[in-house]
């Protein structure tokens, strides 16, 4: 066992799961086909949530959550500040700790195993609301440092690598800059380009766009919709309703900690079944 | 058709603003009150750095080589500083009591430590491997010049063996390892093994044993770092050869014992070169331990956090001067009789540590600084504890903490004058001993002002220097 992970245990005194990590492992698959038997021969499932419950001290942050996310699927999380939908998406990559219930990724499940939660980051890639590049780097360096430490990539290749991406959010010649020399749209976008160089299979946004001036919002969800076209799974919590729109495959409402009700976005936005989502609908699309 | 908007032109700020007269009309004439203090401030001035500087410079008797100078100026009414006294006894103040046929040793320690010091201090300007090989050199020239063809050798290893290990690090195995290979890893630490016990035994058959140990030792972490730090940069190794390599050969320098030098005991030591030993160690020691302080304060795991606390919490609640007495009195009390460790070994480790708790405070405050965002986002790309720290979150401390840590530095600099109270001579115990001294009674005022001077030097520099860092790192980002 990794040596932090076992130090961790040892002065914790934690020992969930310890003897039960082996066998859930193993049963995974039977088990995600017994929570969703019909869909699961269409769609490969790639994260799978189920009875997920989450308190900070004695408040109850998240309440039951079942979810599950095919291969290549687009879910936009939305809802009121509060509701969950940050504090949702971040443990999925393990950045908040859960109580109760399990969490999937790519058939891995999330538990104190440090090994593990390593080897789910390295295929969930995240997106902040402040972008939270490496400030001491330049671009290229921000892009590079990752792969050639994390992924023991020849720099060269990394570097190559991070051209690549930053050709593809189109901001190739920022490359030698330090971040806080560009604009905010720009540095969520060379976020966006640092996470691809990780070749995610999984990219989860938090608000990606909720610091930005207006004027730059559209060139971050630009490379968004683009990213989308491309096939990557996405969740994306968001209150950008005309992405939700036009991207997403599946809208999903969170109130209170709960998941109120998803739909495609279709339907949730010209048949809402209930009435907290109506006036959600209303207050977010008025003006 | 909207009509085409253009931005009104700049226009220049106006002239009472700006250049020399406007910067006066701001700074020291903006009210009658200010330009009132500003008068005074000048007369102040005029009144105090005139008589120093014709003590210090015009009146001083700067030639001769006894006392029958200064007093004969004296005699005359010349009311100056006789720096004959000073001149008399450099060496005294520069070396201590080390014996005068060894101090070659400790000017080629400077030399050597000086010439590797350059391109790590300045790294903007030595960023490509040609200039380093440049200045090293100049390094291997000088000290083949001054000091001979052995130590030339040394300086030959010493400076162009980073280029090799820089090399060596991007080769087959090494790769495998830090690719996590597990039949590579213990090849490695085989390797490791092997390295260490053959540099161990051929030091041993070439008859130096006491150095056996300490050199297979440093061979011993040069060879770990080759194989499972791969990919450090060509002034990281340089970093890395500074604290295995030269610190070891610094030590057999300056005390001797192998390689037919003779063996020079620490109580000869003193003078402005213990200073610099006892400064340079206590700030090499401190700060790596104040880092890893830091971050066991921080930790979340209990026992490794209690520790620390306990620790720095101790060390800050007592005097310099107490954990000195300690390390030179009461330590000695619990250690078995035929142990025995230097007295001068134990006032460094006691200095060392007890800067390390003050800069573990400084780093964390540095820690407490950093947004948790950036954890966040180092996490949610892969990033395990150490590699995070190391080359995400330690970096942008180090540079916000720039200011606290000099500060510390300068401290620990002029403390390094407190060795004086468990019997060590320093710079200033030198100076007092020479006012001391029957045939030179009198002239307390030079040897303070030298000593003063001396200090004022070496610390400025620090100071600027960090200025020069924190401008450096400053301009980058914010």
């Amino acid at each position: 066992m990794h040596i932090r992970a076992a130090a961790g245990l040892w002065f914790r005194g934690v020992r969930r799961h310890l003897g039960n990590d082996q066998r859930q492992q193993q049963n995974t698959s039977s088990k995600m086909a017994d929570t969703d038997k019909k869909s699961a021969r269409d769609r490969e499932e790639i994260i799978a949530i189920s009875h997920l419950n989450k308190w900070f001290g004695d408040f109850h942050v998240l309440k039951d959550i079942n979810m599950t996310v095919a291969k290549g699927e687009k879910v936009v999380v939305c809802g009121p500040s509060g509701s969950g939908k940050s504090t949702l998406i971040r443990c999925i990559n393990r950045l908040e700790t859960h109580q109760e219930g399990k969490i999937f990724v790519n058939g891995i499940e999330l538990t104190n195993d440090v090994k593990r939660i390593d080897q789910v980051r390295r295929e969930v890639g995240m997106l902040f609301q402040n972008f939270n590049l490496f400030p001491h780097m330049t671009v290229l360096e921000n892009l590079t440092v990752s792969p050639v430490w994390i992924r023991k990539m020849p720099l060269a290749q990394a570097r190559e690598l991070a051209f690549q991406y930053l050709e593809r959010v189109k901001i190739p010649d920022l490359a030698h800059k330090y971040p806080n020399q560009c604009s905010g749209g720009q540095q969520q976008r060379i976020a966006i380009a640092r996470c691809l160089c990780m070749n995610p299979k999984v990219m989860l946004f938090d608000e990606p766009t909720s610091a930005l001036d207006p004027e730059m919002i559209k060139e971050v969800l630009d490379v968004m919709t683009d990213l989308a076209k491309s096939g990557m799974t996405m969740i994306c919590v968001t209150h950008e309703m005309g992405f939700a729109r036009t991207v997403a495959d599946r809208v999903v409402f969170m109130d209170g900690g709960e998941i109120v009700e998803e739909n495609d976005p279709e339907n949730f936005f010209t048949n809402p079944q209930y009435d907290r989502t109506v006036t959600f609908l209303s207050q977010v699309i008025a003006h | 058709m909207a009509k085409q908007w253009k931005p009104a032109p700049s226009r220049p700020s106006p002239e009472t603003w700006t250049g020399i007269v406007g910067w006066l009309r701001i700074n020291l004439f903006s009210s009658p009150a200010n330009t009132l203090l500003t008068i005074l401030g000048a007369g102040l001035l005029l009144a105090i750095i005139p008589p120093m500087v014709r003590w210090g410079v015009f009146d001083a008797v700067w030639l001769g080589d006894s006392r029958a100078v200064c007093d004969s100026s004296a005699a005359a009414g010349n009311g100056g500083a006789c720096w004959v006294f000073v001149k008399v006894r450099l060496d005294m103040f520069l070396y201590g009591f080390y014996p005068e046929p060894e101090r070659w040793r400790i000017d080629l320690m400077f030399t050597v430590l000086g010439f590797s010091l350059i391109p790590l201090l300045a790294p903007d300007f030595f960023r490509t491997g040609r200039s380093q090989a440049l200045v090293g050199g100049c390094g291997v020239a000088v000290v083949f010049l001054l000091f001979g063809a052995l130590p030339a050798v040394f300086m030959i290893g010493y400076t162009f063996a980073p280029f090799l290990f820089e090399r060596v690090s991007l080769w087959h195995t090494p790769q495998q390892i830090q690719a996590g290979k597990r039949s590579a890893a213990a090849t490695g630490a085989i390797g490791v093994f092997a390295v260490v016990a053959a540099v161990y035994w051929s030091v041993r058959l070439a008859g130096v044993e006491t150095a056996a140990l300490p050199v297979s030792l440093s061979a011993g972490v040069l060879s770990l770092c080759l194989l499972f730090f791969g990919r450090l940069g060509l002034l990281v190794w340089r970093w890395i050869f500074l604290f295995c390599v030269f610190s070891v050969f610094a030590f057999f320098m300056l005390v001797g014992g192998i390689l037919g030098l003779p063996e020079v005991e620490t109580h000869y030591w003193g003078g402005l070169f213990l200073t610099l030993v006892v400064a340079g160690t206590g700030m090499g020691t401190a700060l790596p331990v104040s880092i890893l302080l830091a971050l066991g304060r921080r930790s979340e795991l209990p026992v490794v956090k209690t520790l620390c606390v306990s620790f720095i919490e101790f060390v800050r609640g007592v005097p310099l001067v107490s954990v000195l007495f300690m390390a030179s009195v009461m330590f000695p009390l619990f250690l078995p009789e035929n142990v025995t460790f230097d007295k001068l070994l134990r006032a460094l480790i006691g200095v060392a540590f007890f800067y390390a708790a003050y800069m573990a405070e400084v780093i964390r405050g540095g820690l407490q600084a950093i947004p948790k965002g950036q954890y966040e986002a180092a996490k949610a790309l892969g990033w395990t504890y150490w590699k995070m720290m190391g080359l995400i979150i330690m970096p942008q401390t180090l540079r916000l903490v720039i200011p606290g840590l000099a500060n510390n530095f300068l401290s620990l600099l002029k403390d390094t004058t407190l060795v004086a109270v468990i019997g060590l001579l320093d710079l200033l115990g030198i100076a007092k001993a020479a006012m001391a001294d029957s045939e030179w009674l009198g002239f307390t005022k030079e040897a303070y002002v030298f000593a003063g001077v001396v200090f004022w030097i070496f610390c400025f520099g620090i100071s600027r220097y960090s200025v020069r860092l924190e401008k450096k790192y400053h301009t980058n980002y914010q």
